[in-house]
């Protein structure tokens, strides 16, 4: 079986625009927009100012580890798979960057290469599960979620490791508003729009979420692709789980599970517009995604509302723009 | 009614036979029946909830919401009988139409506005864990009456038995129930809307109305399992985490295929009873608690690879899973 250079005709990422499309990433975007200006609004009437400095920062630095959990997330879910174990990787990514720097400026390198190796094995293993064993993606990836909170609670209790003074810099020095770990990510957003739409792989990444069968039958290594999503949506995991190092100064075991990075990514993906059932959307519907879900969050604690509202109206959210684009969907395709 | 075992029901009973047998030779308190029927009384919640999700993802779906359904069910309970007897009835009442409406709610979307029943469940979960949340501010208040628990602590005297748990007479009747609904038209359809929704559409039946009754069944059953474990394990705001994820587990150890059209609910159940004869086992070969989940990770894992690469398994392509659609 040889890979012939045939292009694959899977669904085009970004529908051309023949007319003005409201595609589901010109939503999100129209609806991350509004949500900025009615935010605004409230909290001026509030007497307070939503987008100053202090708030802009806010929402990057929300925006930057979901950010870059939900940019895996979004390369494994248009294959067709998802992957429930990225928010103990976060943990475990985080302790395994900040215990080998040990405090020491030499070891910041060696740190992050360990991380993001240990990520990778994480994601290969989840990959190889997925194609080997033939697990459902769900069960293979909860097993793997499940086998890395045993060790994070058989081994630790409490924050471990210390990360270097310099290499905190990367969670808190800043451009203006802008800090540099959200530039960052948003780098790597752009390095995988780039992978996902110009280069072949990426396209198997389509041709297998949309239909693995068909995608096979055109000579596409599906195991290969689904392998490779995996790798980069854990290594992707592995990224926030140093930048969390980096801010909280050493690894926390928990600091993936509290912010709820599984369902959360999931949840930040399926808002960008893309289908859960694979094929179809991309990376930049989801960064749409994640800057709404950070500026609801960012508005709410400015209007000092009661925290657990926002998981109601974060659910209601989700649900409605779901809903909405699956009207869209249904107009398209019959 | 012939007697047969349904497909992918006998490798969850070989499981299910040896960590019995595994726990009769580990542990003293396994040697009578009144140790299988305390196993069977704390495993009633999670096979109910097994019950309720199978009949979701056997059609399709999924339900994530019954975890925190739960939590609200057992607050609720908690907030409105607040001690008093006499409020028992009513509000078991009330619980149970709160896991109906519930499921209506997720149903409703999942069919109508063509959410994907993750997502739907999802969003549910969230705004449940928010709503309870926020009503108690963290800590429930109120108190179950004596009454209410009685569900899930009491027991009566049956003969030859001994002292049969509430909770495991319930079980049965809602098992028994579910069996012969599963053999029932409607259940047979309900198996062939997850197979292939359009065949059944053309067939004539209601495919949107199958998956609508999925959703109601899970979210009264999510209410039943609530008014046990309000009474087993009393009353907090963390009753239901993570109950979504372990019925999911127990359902596709019964050999339930994700994504629906295979599997029976008497396995689904098995894999409930099985996962918590596991937890219970690994208790007493004293497994630290940590490691537990570690255990149980490798175990799912292997049991589904298992299902998927098992010598007499079907062709069938595999799928990721494709919630609902």
């Amino acid at each position: 079986m040889q890979e012939k250079p045939l292009p694959v005709r899977a669904t085009p990422p970004e529908p051309r625009t023949r007319r003005f499309a409201l595609t589901p990433t010109v939503i999100v975007y129209l609806a991350l927009v509004v949500l900025l200006i009615v935010g605004s609004v409230l909290v001026g009437l509030r007497g307070g100012v939503l987008l100053d400095q202090a708030g802009l920062l806010n929402i990057f630095t929300r925006a930057t580890a979901l950010g870059l959990v939900a940019i895996g997330q979004t390369i494994v879910i248009l294959t067709g798979s998802l992957d429930l174990s990225v928010a103990y990787l976060v943990g475990l990514t985080s302790l395994v960057a900040a215990e080998t720097m040990a405090g020491q400026d030499g070891m910041i390198v060696p740190g992050v290469l360990l991380a993001l190796a240990v990520a990778a094995v994480v994601g290969l293993v989840n990959g190889l599960v997925i194609t080997v064993l033939k697990a459902n993606a769900f069960i293979a990836t909860l097993g793997v979620a499940l086998i890395l909170r045993g060790y994070l609670e058989h081994n630790y209790t409490g924050p471990a490791g210390d990360v270097p003074r310099t290499f905190q810099h990367l969670g808190y020095d800043r451009i203006g508003p802008i800090p540099v770990a959200a530039l960052l990510m948003l780098a790597i957003a752009a390095a995988c729009w780039w992978f996902l739409t110009r280069s072949r792989p990426g396209y198997h990444v389509y041709a297998v979420g949309g239909d693995i069968e068909v995608a096979r039958l055109s000579g596409v290594r599906t195991r290969r692709t689904i392998l490779t999503a995996h790798v980069l949506c854990s290594v992707a995991a592995g990224f926030a789980g140093i930048y969390l190092a980096s801010r909280l100064g050493s690894g926390a075991p928990y600091v993936g599970t509290d912010a709820v990075f599984d369902l959360e990514s999931i949840a930040a993906v399926v808002l960008g517009g893309t289908l859960l059932a694979g094929g179809r959307g991309g990376v930049v519907g989801t960064i749409g995604g994640v800057f709404i879900l950070a500026t609801l969050d960012t508005t709410f604690d400015a209007l000092a509302v009661d925290p657990f509202f926002k998981d109601v109206v974060r659910g209601v959210v989700l649900i409605t723009a779901v809903a909405l684009y699956a009207r869209r969907m249904v107009g398209r395709s019959p | 009614m012939r007697l047969r075992l349904a497909e992918g029901t006998a490798p969850v009973l070989v499981v299910l036979v040896a960590l019995l047998v595994g726990l009769a030779i580990a542990g003293p308190a396994y040697d009578s029946v009144e140790g299988y029927l305390a196993l069977l009384k704390r495993a009633a919640p999670l096979m109910i909830l097994a019950i309720g999700q199978y009949f979701v993802i056997v059609s399709g779906g999924f339900d994530l919401s019954v975890g925190a359904l739960v939590t609200a069910g057992v607050v609720i309970a908690a907030r409105m009988i607040d001690g008093q007897e006499s409020a028992t009835a009513w509000v078991i009442l009330l619980v149970l139409a709160f896991g109906l409406l519930v499921g209506l709610v997720n149903g409703l979307i999942a069919t109508k506005l063509l959410v994907p029943s993750f997502i739907v469940t999802l969003g549910m979960l969230l705004v449940l864990d928010g709503a309870v949340f926020l009503w108690t501010g963290g800590a429930p208040r109120g108190a179950l009456s004596e009454g209410f628990r009685q569900f899930g602590r009491g027991s009566v005297d049956v003969p030859v038995l001994g002292e049969v748990p509430y909770s495991v007479l319930i079980l049965l009747v809602i098992l028994v129930a579910a069996a012969l609904f599963m053999r029932s038209g409607t259940g047979r359809a309900l198996v062939a809307t997850g197979d292939n929704d359009q065949a059944v559409s053309l067939s004539g039946g209601r495919v949107d109305r199958l998956r609508l009754l999925a959703f109601v069944l899970s979210g009264v059953l999510a209410a039943v399992a609530a008014i046990l474990l309000g009474g087993f394990a009393g009353v907090s705001a963390q009753v239901g985490e993570g109950l979504e994820f372990r019925a999911i587990t127990a359902v596709v150890l019964g050999g339930v295929l994700l994504g629906g059209g295979r599997g029976s609910v008497v396995a689904a159940t098995a894999g409930a009873l099985s996962l918590e004869a596991l937890f219970t086992l690994l208790n007493l070969l004293g497994v630290a608690g940590a490691l537990e989940s570690a255990v149980q990770g490798v175990i799912i894992i292997a049991a589904v690879a298992y299902a998927a690469l098992g010598p007499r398994t079907r062709f069938r392509t595999s799928r990721q899973p494709a919630p609902t659609q």
